[in-house]
């Protein structure tokens, strides 16, 4: 069971948002790289988030950039998982990849500043704030592999190929 | 049952007749990694103990989002790429020579490859019929080292185009008034076919351009059928072997058919901060703009260069308006000086870049102020996306930029040829 506030973003939350491409160059900083998760779309995100916390988008969450560094500094302010109506595919993938759950569900209901229980094995979420419970979209079942093991890293370090 | 391109290209790498929603396991041709998803791909690549490319696949290094670097942390990841390079035999395109896409497509794509590029903008091959896919650092490191990946087959949708474009008008204003039409996420996880009697009144600069932007609808490949065009283009690169037609069976299953008749298309602009906010370029004239960059993985090609310097010959930017063009190669800028396109650009008061990406992606050269708007030729207009959270960046083809950087002001360009 994950536990932690709900971060509410709207529609829309592109790449560049969430890492600006004017920070490329620190991408072999990442730490100095993390300072500016969300920048331009919440100055005080980085201030706030803590460990255990959730990022709750609208529609299209993550469209633009194949930068995997985007679902990374999002895991490196200590989010544990993203929300939103529907997400672009590179950034599906690459939040899997990198061992972040994606989970698909109607956040219209979840506001800024909610608790949440989220049950990844039974697939509910619980707004513990204003006792609304919600289902999730069915993770396909390779990404779910790749998930368990923790990313794609450890999946092909343990499998040493592609099992599906 | 008849098969789309796509799953025709998926079932030939798979060795498994797949269709739409089949989850498979096919074997890449190229891979390829760029200067700012790069350094990730490098460790992702040694971290699961991977020495050398799978034996199957070209791998390829291209440097050219910084280019040439603007700080010392990115000069260490162009280090570590060059070291990369000489290690693996990956094929590496240095600072100059221009954007990994334009290269991919003048010296590699071919109809029917599987190619995947730690960039969104991989999928600019499908203009040459290629199932060609964006994907993320550590997705690309596995198929550097094991020369496959897995696949959801797309679904697709066909895009029937029939007529010609009218002057004026171009692949650009086809692909974001379809994008306005569908939205910027009305085709995610979908492969765009595009088809139809009207697909031989599109050159292949011009389906890379159209191909470039898929993304920006969400999706996962825009490809074209390849024909004598292709034909055409692979042969004038000296590679006429890698020529092969690629069309869809007849009885293709599509989700969605979209008809476009080119000979009813008007001028279209982007407005920000998304893509898909789009209008006519008529219903923008007299918008003011600081900056018209003109170039990118999108328009940076010869044709587009032809059409801006033959706009600007004789003329001048407005005073109140810079002019930044970057071309996408060096093959590109060798051309485009040979045939005096640059001249005609620099005399009109246009800035030259060396071929990259420049400032598309707001890291250099031509980083937009708070409060400035600029006109690009680029495939985004997030906010931000060009360095400053607080400016504006509109979309349009070479001509509405060209005739807009003369104007000072977003101008149809059909008023002024």
């Amino acid at each position: 069971m994950l536990t932690g506030r709900a971060f509410k973003f709207g529609d829309d939350i592109s790449t560049d948002l969430i890492i600006p491409g004017k920070y490329s160059y620190l991408r072999s900083n990442l730490p100095e790289l993390a300072k500016h998760v969300m920048e331009d779309a919440d100055t005080t995100f980085v201030s706030r988030v803590k460990e255990g916390d959730f990022i709750v988008g609208g529609n299209n969450f993550g469209l633009g950039s194949s930068r995997e560094h985007a679902p990374l500094v999002i895991k490196m302010a200590g989010v544990k998982a993203i929300l939103a109506k529907s997400v672009a595919r590179i950034f599906f993938r690459n939040a899997i990849n990198l061992g972040l759950p994606v989970l698909i569900c109607n956040t219209d209901e979840i506001y800024d500043g909610d608790v949440l229980e989220i049950d990844l094995k039974a697939g509910i979420i619980n707004d513990t704030t204003n006792g609304k419970k919600l289902t999730f979209g069915k993770i396909p079942e390779v990404m779910l592999h790749i998930l368990d093991e923790g990313g794609l890293l450890p999946y092909i370090e343990k499998h040493g190929d592609f099992k599906l | 049952m008849g098969k789309t391109i796509a799953e025709k290209i998926l079932s030939a790498k798979s060795g498994v007749d797949a269709y739409a929603g089949d989850i498979i396991v096919a074997q890449v041709d190229l891979a390829f990694v760029q200067d700012t998803t790069g350094s990730l791909t490098v460790r992702q690549f040694k971290a699961a103990g991977f020495k050398k490319l799978a034996k199957n696949i070209k791998g390829a290094v291209f440097l050219d989002h910084g280019a040439p670097s603007q700080s010392r942390e990115l000069s260490n990841d162009h280090i570590l790429l060059r070291q990369f390079s000489r290690e693996t035999g990956a094929f590496l395109s240095d600072v100059g020579d221009g954007i990994c896409h334009q290269i991919v497509a003048e010296r590699f794509a071919k109809p029917g490859d599987l190619i995947v590029g730690s960039d969104s903008h991989t999928v600019t091959a499908g203009g040459l019929g290629a199932f060609a896919c964006g994907m993320g650092s550590s997705d690309v490191a596995m198929a550097f080292g094991l020369g496959k990946t897995w696949f959801r087959m797309p679904e697709s949708y066909k895009i029937e185009v029939s007529g010609k474009f009218t002057a004026g008008v171009n692949a650009k204003d086809l692909i974001i008034y379809l994008i306005g039409q569908i939205g910027a996420d009305g085709a995610t996880y979908k492969s765009l076919e595009f088809g139809g009697p009207g697909v031989k009144n599109i050159t292949v600069a011009q389906r890379l351009t159209i191909s470039n932007m898929a993304v920006e609808a969400g999706a996962k490949v825009g490809l074209f059928p390849a024909d004598v065009l292709t034909e055409k283009f692979l042969v004038e690169r000296g590679r006429s072997d890698d020529y092969k037609p690629l069309i869809a069976d007849q009885d293709a299953v599509y989700e969605r058919t979209i008809k476009i008749n080119l000979s009813k298309l008007v001028p279209m602009v982007s407005k920000p901060h998304t893509v898909d906010n789009v209008a006519t370029a008529r219903e923008l004239n007299g918008t003011k703009i600081q900056q018209v960059f003109i170039g990118t993985c999108t328009n940076g090609r010869l044709e587009d260069l032809e059409i801006v310097a033959g706009i600007l010959k004789g003329k001048h930017r407005h005073p109140d308006t810079r002019l930044v063009i970057v071309p996408a190669s060096r093959e590109i800028l060798l051309t485009a000086i040979r045939l005096g396109y640059i001249q005609s650009i620099i005399e009109a008061g246009g800035l030259i870049l060396p071929p990259g990406c420049g400032a598309c992606l707001g890291l250099h050269q031509g980083v937009i102020g708070d409060g400035e708007a600029c006109l690009s030729t680029a495939n985004r207009n997030f906010k931000g996306r060009m360095g400053s959270a607080e400016g504006l960046v509109y979309l349009s083809s070479p001509a509405t930029a060209a005739v807009s950087a003369i104007k000072g002001e977003i101008t149809d360009p059909r008023e002024y040829l």
